[in-house]
């Protein structure tokens, strides 16, 4: 049996008196005839945050969570229903509950033995306790010495606020085609926001990142100083910025964070679950040319330690790196079990929740492009007039009409190949299935995010990663006040 | 350890303390159980005060897709929070178990975790004298027994209605029904006991127009406290495929400075970015456009924005806010004056000034109408612009008002829509946005915690094509 699973079986499943003998009767349970597909997902979720302000720790707080989701597919539909406690009466009325999405549900049949964590048993962090893995003093220091490196960075820092968090998420997903298989996520958050302030003006900085690591990262990196010098970095640029343009115009985009424009623009046009139904403007095109050969996009869970990264996925599947989008042409779709299995396709390791008490989706884990052959300083330079927008603060997609948005908070004006002045924030604004085949140069300067993201579908919210390189989009509508 | 014992002598004793209104069923008992343990143990930890919310719901949604259900889901959800103080330290924890156990190391990881805080002088209960002593019944609370066929069969009726509705209809999302209910409770060591019950039931539809690239999606819902309350399904159903209808054969909108109207469902979230500039946690950390507005003129003379924290039946609806602080009506903004903020205890100490009742926000929040017209005949006073019934992203700054959003919506021309368009922003700054409203329609949007009708601003600069 691997740690992992031994781990997790003796902090989730015991203590509710729950073995294998309990998880195939609940399967059992589930699998009445025309049900395709059962599963249980059991859950054990600690978190602590930390927060400083105006020079003290103002606030600290744990939480717990645990429980079990119960899941029966009969083609198309799906029952689902959870329980926060770990006991078999409790799970047994789930199921009950769940499976009545099989018309005329009837005698249980025995599910097969199980099968402990099978192919690809391959781990992408470590199973650690990011929240013990630091005495709790040492976190405040952290916390202290950002605010600390904020203030010095210049006179004109108004506010610092310096927050810091961690989790810890032990799940156990047990299948009805015998799959048993366990999973200990750590993942570990800093966040840094400044507000400077200048003659009457204000405006706000903000830097952060993590992963699944110990907070030992961020010392070991020196993150509680970049992050706060950063934050304090943007915040005063945005104090010089004019207001943005109005209209269309190239656009040239900084690697790493500003990849959120293939998360919306691409990425959730490529769920499954949209496409089966035909619900997304990507739907039925795949072996078609929908960006411009340039470009190759990915979704990569298999990174270690990334934000995005996972071991395997809520319903056991190993991780991947799945090929979305090869020199330009649609390769292939985010899949989850079921919505694999309607489209006879392979699960690719997208299949995602944000707790026991949501149903799995297609969701993506670290999406990005690969490099292209050019210096990020000669696609500036190639820029006669144009917007060049290095950081960003979220986006949004109409999955259906392939419209999608993304909000600067850093970006410049590009005069005659030179970056000029700084910018106010602007929403830019685009067409997915065609945003890719204007881009016309790619950099060599791929980067992935500093572990930021979060991303929201179905109002389940899990954290996702994104990257890429220096991009130059040929014509993009730039959402400014100057016309 | 002698001067905490005095401190908890000064407390009531237990007896004294009542729930109101009185817990009516095992659920209830329970629920303030699970209060009453976190309390005592966390003044058995020392903690000087200590607050508690613990929950309980329940519900279940279905959905139905090409007249077939496609999900059924049941959900039921309980959670304790706590918060110690040790005289102005703080410390919070919040489970899902409530075993005793479970329950006790909770409070012990709050009180844990407050010895690495630091003092804040802010930081506390609420003055006693504004905790809420009346609790009406703000009739909230209609428990739905809806069965999984009846449910199937409403979700149903609504979807065939849409599709039912027009050939071009291609596609649909499907129709969901959903409906939940939920006990509260709140309590403190100053004694406040308030128990808060409600309901929650909603009915929505989406189907999708045209094919290829040419595909677009709209939506429709209705929501109420209690199930007689929901518009029909066939209603929904129909008014999903009218709204998704129009958006048929969109153009990109042209770029320039234009009227725009608001359609209501859009209109309530310039409420939601007021509501954000005027909540203490931003303004005490001066990050707020509206900072040291107070008695400013910050909407045109005649604009007034209300909370009615006690409009029964409706959705933002409480006798107590957050911190068990009474809730009462009262104008935000008057004759386009902003009247004052909203805060809770700590943000007003911070502010120095009395909490507003207002933690966990500002309840049914309303802009009046300045006009008996609706969104047809503001649409003819405009003549020439922009109507928006969609906006995505998140390009709203609250530090410095700057706005700037993805839009979706209609041309306007000769006061009639001429043809949808799709794929522009809309941008300002809210301070001049607020300033620049010059009609507030009476097609007000009821169903929610925001409420506004159609609303007219003069000039808004449009980035499209």
């Amino acid at each position: 049996m691997s740690q992992r699973l031994q781990i997790a079986r003796h902090t989730l499943l015991e203590p509710g008196g729950i073995g294998d003998r309990e998880i195939n009767q609940l399967l059992g349970r589930l699998m009445a005839p025309k049900i395709d597909y059962a599963d249980l997902y059991f859950q054990y979720s600690r978190h602590e945050s930390w927060a400083l302000e105006e020079g003290i720790v103002k606030a600290a707080s744990y939480s717990l969570a645990q429980g079990a989701g119960v899941r029966a597919v009969s083609g198309d539909k799906t029952g689902f229903a959870y329980s926060d406690e770990l006991r078999l009466s409790a799970l047994s009325e789930a199921a009950t509950a769940a499976r009545a999405i099989a018309r005329n549900p009837s005698a249980a049949r025995a599910a097969e033995g199980l099968q402990r964590q099978p192919r690809g048993n391959v781990r992408r962090y470590q199973p650690i306790d990011p929240l013990a893995s630091i005495p709790n003093q040492q976190k405040v220091d952290l916390l202290r010495r950002a605010e600390k490196i904020a203030r010095a960075a210049d006179p004109r820092v108004s506010q610092v606020m310096v927050s810091l968090s961690a989790s810890q998420d032990t799940i156990v997903v047990a299948r009805a085609d015998g799959l048993l298989a366990a999973d200990i996520r750590p993942l570990i958050r800093m966040n840094v926001t400044v507000i400077v302030a200048q003659h009457g003006r204000r405006e706000q900085g903000s830097c952060g990142g993590g992963g699944r690591y110990a907070y030992g990262y961020f010392t070991d990196h020196q993150l509680a100083d970049e992050y706060p010098r950063e934050a304090v970095r943007q915040a005063l640029v945005q104090l010089e910025a004019r207001a943005a343009p109005a209209g269309e115009m190239t656009v040239v985009l900084g690697p790493g964070w500003p990849g959120i424009l293939l998360h919306e623009a691409i990425g959730h046009g490529l769920e499954g679950d949209f496409n089966r139904k035909g619900t997304s403007a990507f739907s039925g095109r795949l072996g078609e040319q929908v960006a411009s050969e340039l470009c190759t996009v990915v979704d990569d869970g298999t990174l270690d330690n990334r934000r995005g990264s996972l071991s395997i996925d809520d319903e056991g599947e190993p991780s991947r790196n799945t090929v979305l989008i090869e020199n330009g042409i649609l390769k292939g779709y985010m899949q989850d079990q079921l919505n694999a299995r309607l489209m006879n396709a392979q699960p690719t390791g997208n299949g995602r929740r944000e707790s026991f008490a949501h149903p799995p989706l297609p969701r993506m884990t670290n999406t990005y492009m690969l490099n292209g052959p050019h210096h990020p300083q000669e696609i500036l330079a190639s820029v006669d007039n144009g917007l060049y927008a290095v950081n960003f603060s979220g986006g949004q997609v109409d999955i259906t009409s392939g419209k999608f948005v993304f909000s600067t908070s850093e970006a410049y004006r590009v005069e005659r190949g030179k970056v000029t002045y700084p910018v106010k924030g602007a929403t830019l604004i685009g067409n997915g299935p065609e945003v890719l085949s204007q881009v016309s140069m790619l950099g060599n300067d791929l980067q992935l995010d500093s572990g930021v993201g979060v991303c929201g579908k179905d109002g389940q919210s899990v954290p996702v990663g994104v990257g890429q390189p220096t991009m130059k989009i040929d014509k993009l509508t730039v959402g400014g006040v100057a016309l | 350890m002698k001067h905490m014992k005095d401190t908890k002598d000064k407390r009531a004793p237990q007896a004294n303390r009542r729930w109101q209104p009185a817990p009516c069923d095992e659920v209830e008992r329970n629920l303030i159980a699970v209060a009453e343990l976190a309390l005592s143990h966390a003044a058995d930890l020392g903690a000087s005060t200590a607050a508690v919310s613990v929950g309980q719901g329940q519900g279940m949604s279905l959905t139905v897709r090409h007249g077939e259900v496609e999900t059924v889901e049941h959900n039921r959800d309980k959670s304790l929070g706590i918060t110690v103080y040790f005289e102005h330290r703080s410390g919070g924890a919040s489970t899902t178990d409530f075993a005793a156990a479970a329950i006790r190391q909770s409070v012990a990881s709050a009180c844990e975790i407050a010895k690495f805080t630091e003092a804040d002088d802010c930081n506390g209960l609420p003055e006693r004298a504004l905790l809420a002593t009346e609790f009406p019944d703000l009739n909230l609370f209609h428990p739905w027994a809806l069965s999984m066929q009846q449910a199937g069969e409403l979700a149903a009726e609504c979807e065939s209605a849409a599709l039912r509705h027009d050939p071009r209809i291609s596609n649909t999302e499907g129709a969901t029904i959903a409906s939940h209910q939920e006990v509260d409770v709140y309590a403190n060591s100053d004694g406040f006991r308030g128990l808060e019950r409600g309901s929650q039931h909603s009915l929505s539809c989406s189907v999708i127009v045209g094919e290829g690239n040419a595909m677009q999606r709209d939506y429709w819902y209705d929501a109420a406290r209690a199930a007689a309350d929901l518009s029909a399904p066939r209603e929904v159903g129909e008014t999903t495929a009218r709204r998704t209808l129009r958006r048929l054969d969109a153009r990109k909108a042209r770029s320039g400075e234009f009227p725009i109207i608001f359609e209501p469902l859009v209109a309530v979230s310039l409420l939601s970015h007021l509501s954000g500039a005027i909540n203490g946690a931003n303004l005490y950390r001066n990050a707020s456009f509206l900072l040291d507005k107070i008695g400013a003129q910050i909407f045109p003379a005649g604009v007034r924005i209300h909370e009615q924290p006690h409009l029964p039946k409706s959705a933002g609806a409480a006798a107590f806010d957050g911190e068990g602080v009474a809730t009462r009506a009262r104008d935000i903004v008057a004759d386009g004056v902003l009247q004052g903020y909203a805060l809770n205890s700590y943000t007003a100490r911070k502010l120095g000034a009395q909490t507003t009742a207002n933690a966990g926000g500002l309840r049914n929040l309303e802009i009046e109408a300045t006009t008996a017209d609706d969104l047809q005949a503001l649409s003819r006073q405009m003549g020439r612009g922009l109507v928006v019934s969609e906006l995505i992203g998140f390009g709203v700054n609250t530090v410095t008002g700057d706005y700037s959003r993805g839009a979706f919506g209609f041309w306007v021309d000769n006061g009639e829509i001429q043809y949808p368009v799709q794929e522009f922003t809309i941008a300002g700054n809210l301070s001049q946005m607020f300033r620049d409203i010059a009609a507030v329609g009476a097609d007000t949007e009821r169903r929610g915690n925001l409420r506004a009708g159609s609303i007219l601003l003069n000039k808004m600069t449009v980035a499209g094509r």
